[in-house]
């Protein structure tokens, strides 16, 4: 099958849609660029994780059953967020599990993966001459499986690095703790405040600390929540997500 | 007060904080370390896993016939179904011998159990012999970690201490010197003991023997030199055979500090001639956890702590803030099962990362348990009202594309409108200390529908 008969719908997160749109058109410039038949569905709202992950399941079947109703026609469903690609796969367990529904599970890919994996391609030649350092988020790195964890044994990978390596003139940082997690999380970040500021606050500071200029990863929730501080404090350091740096020709 | 109010006092000594993290991370990479050296880790994990869920699901079995092995070797079994049985069986073995003065090494279950107030409220003396507990004791604390339960305090801080209650020097915190004091007083204890009581990490069904592992040794020294032992054991201590200590021992040590194996591993299979030996079984609501389909695997727990040490929250809100006998991760999955109102808030003191399933030795899903516990808890507890309305809309109008159309652009319009002094007030707990993202002029879907206008 040639990249153009890949049918892909694509998912853009709803935070992503109203305060990152940038994020989003660098996803679907990406994937043209790949050769796949884009589409964006309609209507599309959200996967329904921020109310799973706060305990209100039972409210979300509505907004499940919309995503599947929008991204049943497609080969892939593709979206430049970890955890909301995870939410999709593992948790519309609370569906009834029609035909639909578990096509629309299986074929949910985050970007990276979509891109690695199915497509088979990791140099998009694309050139970003900065230090950068990639937070892997949890959901993607643990949930996804898009990398190896620090805590597992087992053979170093990372889906993520494997992209940002072939970027030109991208220099990858080495980062103290390499995968702990940034304190979003959802409705923890507001009712946990605390510790959720301070947890963003300190992988910030291990960024700064490691020459990095500019932190990118292929979750943006986690992204504006280190953004949101970074801005706070006036911290050298530029945020943006993995489409953006892949799809730039600096 | 829940989780989060304690974890923000916490965070008022940012200093403090980092040290703690700080402590805890070393211990973390140390178990990387040491775990990621045996070959066929993961592999040791999922056997760990797999023994334990035998043993759920055999569990009436296993209990009988190690209580027949037990008494066999001429042990004296007890059946507790809660804590209060608990605590007047052991009270009633201490009359019997008329015993006055008790050393207990680490046991999370006499924890749990409160047995400290209850026998010092009868007149006993009971000194915690691991030195941590011992701090934490004189401090007049619980433990606030179930390995290192003094890992909240600072060497000062135990200098402090040690001069109030055992007439030491002020050090400075010298550890060489407070460990040295803290022996002698230990040493008085151990020689006076009438009764030694010590947890049970593993109750072995085919020989009626028990083996606590420790790293000082205090077990022993406890029950070698007092006349009778109680060992107190939940009734999810049980392996099937002895050579699974193979698999368990290997995990344990390595999970907890990154040793290869505790410092002592004490096999107790029988009483010494002319002493006594007890075990004590405890139930208190164990069965109950054990009906739970979805939590039922939370009994595999062979108490490492290694989910405390990697959880982020953990090492930055301390142990106290769980305000539970175990803490962190697992103490957030046990908890809700005993009291679920008290302990509503805990399922909510994760981000979900799930690195704390990555590190259980016995493969327990706690970050799912967590999410599924969240559920439950939003069913059957009353909400704050302003959570569960913002988040009972969310599900309609994200159910909605016209009304979510609609709801986005006045939302990302008073965003970018209102005044900062609007958006960044007391009610907005994003902005305590990160700024909300800047707005952009249009959103994507306005984006993409100009773009295919003009295409
Ligand atoms: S839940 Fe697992 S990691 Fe946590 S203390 Fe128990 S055995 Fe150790």
């Amino acid at each position: 099958m040639t990249n153009s008969a890949i049918k892909v719908g694509l998912f853009i997160p709803c935070y992503v849609n109203q305060l990152y749109p940038q994020v989003g058109i660098a996803t679907l410039e990406l994937l043209e660029k790949l050769g796949v038949d884009v589409y964006y569905p309609e209507g599309q709202t959200c996967c329904g994780q921020p109310l799973g992950n706060s305990g209100y399941e039972q409210d979300s079947k509505g907004i499940c059953n919309l995503f599947v109703k929008n991204f049943n026609d497609y080969d892939y469903i593709v979206g430049p967020s970890g955890s909301c690609i995870y939410h999709v796969k593992h948790h519309f367990d609370i569906l009834e599990q029609t035909p639909e529904v578990k096509r629309v599970r299986n074929n949910a890919y985050e970007l990276c993966e979509f891109i690695v994996k199915i497509l088979g391609k990791t140099d998009l030649g694309a050139s970003f001459p900065h230090k950068v350092g990639l937070h892997k988020s949890c959901h993607g790195l643990r949930g996804l499986k898009l990398g190896k964890c620090s805590e597992v044994q087992g053979e170093h990978y990372s889906t993520e690095e494997d992209l940002l390596k072939e970027v030109k003139g991208l220099e990858l940082m080495a980062l103290n703790r390499k995968d702990e997690c940034c304190g979003f999380g959802g409705t923890f970040a507001v009712f946990e405040e605390a510790i959720s500021s301070k947890m963003g606050k300190d992988r910030v500071q291990d960024h700064i600390d490691s020459d990095v200029e500019v932190l990118t990863g292929a979750d943006h929730s986690c992204l504006m929540h280190m953004e949101g501080i970074v801005n706070r404090n006036k911290q050298p350091l530029k945020v943006m997500h993995i489409a953006e740096i892949l799809n730039s020709s600096l | 007060m829940g989780h989060a109010q304690k974890a923000t006092e916490f965070n008022k000594d940012e200093a403090k904080v980092n040290w703690h993290d700080k402590a805890l991370w070393y211990v973390r990479e140390k178990r990387d370390k040491s775990a990621h050296n045996v070959q066929g880790w993961e592999y040791l994990r999922q056997l760990g896993s797999g023994i334990k869920a035998n043993v759920l699901s055999n569990l009436d079995k296993y209990l009988i016939q190690f209580e027949t092995n037990a008494k066999n070797n001429g042990i004296q079994v007890h059946w507790a179904s809660n804590a209060e049985e608990h605590n007047t069986i052991i009270n009633s073995i201490l009359e019997k011998h008329n015993a006055k003065k008790v050393v207990k090494s680490k046991s999370m279950l006499t924890e749990e159990c409160h047995l400290n107030p209850f026998l010092e409220s009868k007149g006993i003396e009971v000194v915690d012999t691991d030195l941590g507990e011992r701090i934490v004791q004189l401090a007049e604390e619980p433990p606030s970690h179930i390995v290192l339960p003094a890992i909240h305090k600072t060497k000062e801080d135990v200098d402090v201490l040690f001069q109030e209650h055992l007439n030491t020097k002020p050090s400075g915190g010298n550890p060489e010197y407070l460990v040295g004091e803290a022996r002698k007083h230990l040493r008085d204890k151990f020689l006076n003991a009438d009764v030694a009581i010590t947890g049970v990490n593993f109750a072995v069904a085919d020989t009626g023997g028990v083996v606590v592992c420790t790293n000082e040794g205090n077990a022993d020294m406890g029950v070698h030199l007092a006349k009778a032992h109680i060992a107190c054991m939940g009734i999810e201590k049980i392996i099937p055979q002895e050579k699974h200590l193979g698999v368990f021992l290997r995990l344990l040590a390595r999970s907890a500090t990154g040793q290869p194996i505790t410092t002592y591993s004490s096999h107790f299979n029988k009483a010494e001639e002319g002493k006594e030996m007890h075990i004590v079984i405890v139930d208190n609501g164990r069965t109950e956890q054990l009906s739970r389909e979805d939590f039922r695997a939370s009994l595999h727990c062979i108490r490492c702590g290694a989910c405390m040490n990697t959880c982020p929250i953990y090492r930055r809100s301390g142990g106290h803030s769980y305000d539970y006998t175990i803490p962190g991760p697992i103490g957030s999955i046990l908890s809700p099962g005993k009291d679920l109102k008290k302990h509503s808030s805990l399922p909510f003191a994760s981000t979900l990362c799930g690195s704390c399933s990555n590190v259980c030795p016995v493969k327990i899903n706690i970050h799912e348990q967590l999410y599924k516990w969240r559920q439950i808890i939003v069913q059957e507890e009353k909400q704050p009202i302003v959570k569960k309305s913002i988040l009972k809309t969310a599900g309609v109008v994200l159910s909605k594309p016209k009304l979510y159309k609609m709801a986005g652009k006045s939302a990302r319009f008073a965003l970018k409108h209102a005044p900062r002094f609007m958006i960044y007030n007391k009610l907005n707990a994003w902005g305590k200390a990160r700024d909300l993202p800047e707005v952009k002029h249009e959103s994507f879907d306005e984006w993409y529908k100009k773009r295919r206008k003009n295409e």
